[in-house]
């Protein structure tokens, strides 16, 4: 288990991948940034030195390998609520009030980096552990409808509403302005679209639906060229293709409304020459100190999750210090605060974008800064041609993604129990506030767990006691072995993880729950996670000595429930009734349900990076050694998630061979090339090179392994992806399901391949 | 070796559903060990009561049982200390619940009061049984200690006698001796080589002191260390339990406070949920 050394040939090595990646990134970050700061009542340029500040600080000071640092989105809601509340107490009006109410928040968010950092000094980057995960579900669904309240009105050119109210007698249940009033008044503000005066405002609203429209449908489309710009980049380039047409081509001012424009976007020197006035004068109030600690707690949730959503998509299964993170965190929204930017925070959604290009080490969140320092430098002035609603549409999606009814059914297939937890959280955070919510949810949590147990003393007596043991077995060699005693809930779940956490993730664990009375939600998810590292990371992580539990049907808690259950009922779709005939004809073994074991597949270069869900309508020859699947992946976490369905086909081998990855010559690979990627020539066969994009570690193995008759079989065969990992074939050909024939095609030519390589073998013995 | 030898065995009688099986058991150890056996009952003396002990021992008594029964009333505790002060009892054997309720608890109950100010080896049994239940694997406390040399050789002492199986010795240590907070790979592998060289260290101190223990007791034993990280006296006795062992063997503690009692650690941990018969020796 020696490390591996770091050599500085090895990081410039890498550099281009990662300034390609940080390029990529800053695409997103730029719309993002801006929409976000506006959506929190700030400066739109605010979200841009948010971005950059975090990224120049946290790249060079924090813990972590592929994390992007950036304005957060759930904190949008508390910024936003607080500027208000500080613009209507400055007695000022409009712009004015807003602009001093900002300066005030400034203060808060500087305070706030201040706590943060000590929390990181203090090492709690176990803090989010305390939360139970249905309560933080409902805090995230919170944010995302806060967001969407805000933000859908002005998508649709009814900036300023306040939407409705509602009540019965003197009772009132919500009233104007209040994020309910917002949520409930969007059907009125949908009715109004389609009777503005003003077409100024009938064009800004268009602008917003088709920005919605592009961030909706843009994933669906799975063409390489395309993609290598992301959707909330079309939102902002297309609008100022736009304008420009309007006023070269047709010669016209732009027909959206001059109010519904993104204003005062400062150039670069006025950034760094007129800091703002932070207004420090309401620094003993405690309300103030309410917003400081709200904004603290939100952050480090919010990085902290997402840390630990990134680490499992590390391509370098390197584990990232949490709390040198939060000390860097802290620091960066210290400065991004005395500069007029947000909290920084890290950001899953654009980590994990960068993980998808390529990013393998810290310098890429570098030159996402770096490349938006370039944008503001030189597009300050383009950027004012981007309407809002547009902006706000990339807003709009981001809270329907924390809020939709997917997030609802999923805590629902968990326990009924979850969804109380999580409405009652969901339903005080709106009405009252965040941490009231999130307390709420805690206590709610406590009791449902006392109720489901019947005893209070269970809780009571171990509460303190160190209940779990973790020793490393000394007979079989590394079996580590981890009994956990009387409860095991989000109140003691630290005492388990911080043994886990010691544990090297390419080891073997045995989590024993036997002599565990009750085990929570939070902690069998949580749990789930360190099963999915240890696979990816090649440990194994086993639970075992819940059967007890899984009798006693008052114990909904447990993930075992998503067990696939045999499908009784033959009802297959006519597609599968087709495969089934297929596999008759080709003595093949068919089946349709779906199969949750998918290590077989993760040593693939393909999958680094991506989440293997399941595979499904397996056909299987009698001993495995070729499989035809269809296979659902996703790549990419939270608003740049893509579930993706494919036709794989998986072809085992009795020889080893060199890893490497062949595909179709095209523009990207020019691109990414041009990057770092290094295409491998093969020699005396400069068409195969021409044509086909070779790739893999071993050069000197691969160019050998490629003869004659093998690059042959290649030029006279149809383009596959192919990729090797050393023992086994990963063949398909497009990111989607094949029809039969392409199904029969693609059989034909793994069974060909397999051949070419076992003559070739017979040939060399 | 500076083991005590058990000559003289004592046992608290109650009137309880328990009191055929700890008789049961105390007698059997009484044979096994060649020691006398001593029966002690709080209360006053009567026909009937001599009788019924009598009876039950009478298995015993066919085999040569050396006993005697001392009857005295009193507070339970003084009546039990003082007598086997008295008789010089080298072992006292104590029925006790696995776990008591929560005023017990912090008040303390009898056999736990006793546990505490005892000068002799007591032993604490959760599950007497009539039958006997083979004794297959004991599991002994070898931390850092003046008194672990004589509690290891007791325990083998003990294990030879009850024709033990196995014997683990767990060595516990604790967090703070590896002083090394896991944030990234670097401090984790820098934690486990630690960990590594301490368990290496606590192995090689426990088999010095298995070396000195006189072969004939080692016989047909199977020996196996085992180095655990955590809180010294829960985590061996959560080990004891999750290992199934048939009986775990302490050294006594030190004094005892109250306030040990609330903030409990080593042996008190044990006391509080019992995972299996435990041995304390004095």
């Amino acid at each position: 288990m020696s490390p591996k050394k770091k050599t500085i040939k090895d990081f410039l090595k890498t550099l281009p991948k990662n300034i390609f990646s940080g390029f990529v990134v800053s695409l997103i970050a730029l719309p993002l940034g801006l929409g976000l700061a506006m959506a929190s009542e700030a400066p739109p340029i605010a979200g841009i030195i948010t971005a950059v500040i975090g990224g120049l600080t946290v790249s060079i000071l924090g813990g972590s390998n592929v994390t992007i640092t950036g304005p957060g989105n759930s904190l949008v809601g508390v910024v936003a609520g607080a500027v208000l509340f500080y613009a209507t107490q400055s007695g000022l009006e409009g712009e004015l009030a807003t602009q001093q109410g900002y300066f005030v928040v400034l203060a808060a968010i500087i305070c706030s980096g201040i706590l943060l950092s000590i929390l990181g000094f203090l090492r709690l980057g176990k803090l989010a552990n305390f939360f139970p995960s249905s309560a933080i579900q409902g805090m995230l669904a919170a944010i995302g409808l806060i967001i969407l309240a805000k933000s859908t009105h002005t998508m649709l050119a009814n900036q300023g509403t306040k939407g409705i109210s509602l009540a019965f007698g003197n009772v009132t249940i919500f009233e104007e302005g209040s994020v309910l009033g917002l949520l409930f008044g969007i059907p009125k503000t949908i009715i109004g679209v389609f009777s503005y005066d003003n077409p100024g405002l009938t064009y800004a609203a268009i602008a917003g639906v088709l920005g919605l429209i592009i961030m909706v449908f843009y994933p669906k489309i799975r063409n390489k060229y395309l993609q290598l710009i992301p959707a909330p980049m079309w939102i902002v380039i297309l609008p100022i293709l736009f304008s420009y047409y309007y006023e070269f081509v047709l010669q016209q001012p732009n027909p959206i409304d001059p109010s519904y424009m993104i204003s005062n976007i400062p150039d670069f020197n006025s950034i760094v020459t007129n800091l703002p006035t932070v207004d420090f004068s309401h620094i003993t109030s405690p309300a103030f100190w309410s917003i400081v600690v709200t904004l603290t707690l939100i952050a480090s949730i919010e990085s902290l999750l997402s840390i630990k959503a990134v680490d499992k998509l590390d391509p370098e299964k390197r584990r990232s210090s949490v709390n040198r993170d939060l000390k860097a965190l802290g620091l960066a929204t210290v400065g991004s605060g005395f500069l007029g930017g947000l909290n920084v925070v890290t950001v899953i959604a654009r980590s994990s974008v960068n993980v998808n290009n390529g990013g393998s080490n810290r310098s890429a969140n570098f030159f996402h800064a770096f490349f938006l320092v370039l944008f503001i430098a030189l597009f300050s002035t383009q950027l004012t041609r981007i309407p809002l609603p547009a902006l706000m549409a990339i807003l709009v999606f981001t809270g329907y993604k924390l809020a939709s009814p997917n997030v609802v059914k999923k805590i629902f297939s968990i326990g009924k129990e979850q969804l109380i937890i999580f409405f009652i959280t969901l339903l005080v955070t709106l009405k009252i506030g965040l941490i009231e919510g999130i307390l709420l949810g805690v206590f709610t949590t406590l009791i449902i767990h006392l109720i489901i147990n019947k005893s209070f003393s269970l809780f009571f007596r171990n509460l303190l006691k160190p209940n779990v043991l973790m020793f490393k077995e000394q007979e079989n060699e590394g079996n580590y072995y981890v009994s956990v005693k009387h409860f095991c809930s989000f109140l003691n779940f630290f005492k388990l993880k911080n043994k886990l956490d010691t544990i090297p993730e390419n080891q073997d664990v045995i989590v024993d729950f036997s002599m565990c009375e009750f085990v929570d939600h939070t902690v069998m998810e949580n749990l789930n996670n360190y099963q999915e590292l240890f696979e990816k990371r090649g440990g194994h992580f086993e639970v075992i000595g819940l059967d007890m539990h899984g009798t006693d049907s008052e114990h909904p808690f447990a993930l075992r429930r998503i067990l696939p259950i045999p499908n009784l009922l033959s009802n297959l779709t006519r597609r599968q009734k087709t495969i089934e005939e297929l596999a008759l004809d080709y003595n093949l073994n068919y089946e349709s349900n779906k199969n949750k074991n998918v290590h077989f597949l993760e040593d693939f270069l393909f999958f680094r990076t991506k989440k293997i869900n399941h595979t499904y309508n397996q056909l299987a020859d009698d001993n495995s050694s070729i499989r035809l699947f269809d296979l659902e992946f996703s790549e990419g976490e939270f608003i740049a998630k893509e579930v993706v369905r494919a036709t794989m086909m998986y072809v085992s081998l009795q020889e080893g061979i060199p890893e490497f990855t062949l595909d179709r010559e095209g523009f990207l690979e020019k691109v990414y090339a041009f990057a770092g990627f290094e295409d491998i020539p093969i020699d005396n066969h400069t068409d195969f090179s021409n044509r086909f994009y070779l790739l893999g570690e071993d050069k000197l193995a691969i160019q050998s392994f490629f003869n004659d008759d093998l690059v042959h079989f290649f030029e006279s065969n149809p383009y596959y992806h192919v990729e090797s990992n050393g023992k086994a074939l990963l063949i398909f050909r497009k990111e989607r399901l094949s029809n039969i024939k392409e199904i029969k095609v693609v059989f034909d030519f793994g069974k060909r391949l397999k051949n070419v390589l076992q003559v070739e073998k017979v040939v060399k013995l | 070796m500076q083991q005590k030898p058990f000559y003289i065995i004592g046992i608290g009688v109650a009137f309880s559903p328990n009191l055929k099986a700890n008789i049961h058991e105390a007698a059997r150890f009484s044979l096994l060990f060649q020691a006398k056996l001593i029966l002690i009952h709080v209360g006053k003396k009567s026909q009937e009561k001599t009788q019924q002990i009598e009876e039950i021992l009478k298995p015993f008594i066919t085999q040569n049982l050396s006993y005697e029964l001392v009857f005295k009333t009193g507070d339970p505790v003084d009546v039990i200390l003082s007598t086997s002060k008295e008789k010089n009892v080298d072992l006292l054997i104590l029925g006790a619940l696995q776990r008591e309720n929560f005023v017990k608890y912090y008040v303390g109950s009898i056999a736990r009061k006793i546990t505490r100010k005892a000068n002799c080896s007591i032993l604490l049994m959760i599950k007497p049984s009539i039958e006997r239940i083979p004794c297959k694997h004991i599991v002994v406390n070898g931390l850092q200690n003046q008194k672990t040399k004589q509690v290891i050789s007791s325990a083998f002492y003990v294990g030879h006698h009850l024709d033990a199986e196995k014997i683990t010795i767990v060595e516990e240590i604790r967090q703070q001796e590896v002083a090394i907070n896991v944030d990234d790979d670097k401090s984790l592998r820098k934690a486990n080589i630690k960990k590594e060289r301490l368990e290496m260290r606590e192995t090689n101190r426990v088999k010095k002191i298995v070396e000195e223990i006189p072969e004939d007791y080692l016989k047909e034993i199977v020996i196996k260390t085992q180095p655990i990280f955590g809180k010294r006296g829960y985590s061996i006795g959560h080990y004891a339990q999750m290992v199934r062992a048939d009986l775990l063997v302490m050294n006594a503690p030190g004094k005892i406070t109250f306030w040990d009692r609330l903030f409990p650690h080593d042996i008190e941990h044990i006391l509080t949920e019992l995972p299996t018969d435990v041995l304390i020796i004095q």
